[in-house]
């Protein structure tokens, strides 16, 4: 690996782990779990469009064990590793798909993310009945997709050279 | 963005619509809460008798729920994020009050009021 790269790495990840930190600042006023913004995701939605699948897939997996062990319980670890995880693993397939831009792209990993953390919740508690929670963390999965979605692609047009360099 | 992109922002909106449409149409008034604990039924109560109850679980933590008026709410409880207090009042027939750290569900079920109707059947 090159200094350059290694370098990068360590940004990009420096950035992904203080969005989590400002996120944690201002919580949400709504009381059901796994709403967020996840303005983490920006930094990974940029990483798999510009650099690659594979780092991203390791920026979000060290970003989470991070995070989780400074700003969260670390019994939240399970939760986020599950919606980190689909929502990495979705966003790659559609990646290769083509069918979509990048912000349809980042509206499926924001759902991916909510659907990875519900699949957690109903086996954490026993209880398929944690389905009831999908509909509200559907639509906060859509809104934050699709605000980090159109972020990302304006700032990785801006990126793109720096990056590549 | 593409026309893609817009179909599926348009297909994800219509389909939880009829999630929150479905909702809807299959809520009733709840007359039973019961409460599991990792999956496990632990306990039921009826929502027309007021009430409070602490669930002390066996490695020292904590849920404390109310039922008034046909509601419930959790009042009080030891996990970190107290989310679960925040989630406010259940009163109709499948709302719930989940506590995930400590792997509390209060759940509402319809069905009969109390159990004096039950036995004279």
């Amino acid at each position: 690996m090159k200094s350059r790269k290694i370098a990068l790495y360590g940004l990009f990840i420096a950035l992904a782990f203080i969005f989590s930190y400002i996120e944690s600042l201002f919580p949400i006023p709504f009381p059901v779990p796994g709403i967020k913004l996840g303005l983490a995701n920006l930094v990974v939605i940029i990483v798999i469009y510009g650099i690659g699948v594979k780092e991203a897939f390791v920026l979000s997996m060290i970003r989470i064990l991070l995070v989780g062990f400074t700003f969260r319980d670390p019994s939240t670890l399970i939760f986020s590793f599950a919606g980190g995880f689909l929502s990495w693993l979705m966003m790659t397939v559609f990646l290769k798909l083509k069918l979509f831009s990048m912000v349809g792209v980042s509206i499926i990993g924001g759902i991916a993310h909510n659907i990875g953390q519900i699949i957690v919740a109903i086996i954490y508690v026993n209880n398929m009945g944690m389905l009831y929670y999908l509909p509200v963390l559907m639509v906060s999965g859509v809104i934050s997709g699709t605000l980090i979605g159109i972020l990302a692609a304006v700032i990785l047009k801006r990126l793109t050279k720096f990056i590549n360099n | 963005m593409k026309k893609n992109d817009f179909y599926l922002l348009g297909s994800i909106i219509i389909l939880i619509a009829v999630g929150f449409l479905l909702m809807q149409l299959f809520k009733n008034e709840g007359s039973r809460l019961i409460v599991t604990i990792d999956g496990k039924e632990y306990m039921s109560f009826y929502l027309n008798e007021d009430t409070t109850y602490k669930i002390e679980h066996d490695d020292g933590e904590w849920n404390t729920f109310e039922i008034r008026d046909g509601y419930v709410k959790m009042i009080d409880a030891s996990c970190p994020d107290k989310l679960c207090v925040k989630q406010g009042k259940a009163h109709y027939t499948n709302e719930r009050i989940t506590c995930l750290p400590n792997g509390v569900v209060l759940e509402i079920f319809g069905g009969e009021e109390s159990d004096l109707d039950a036995i004279a059947e």
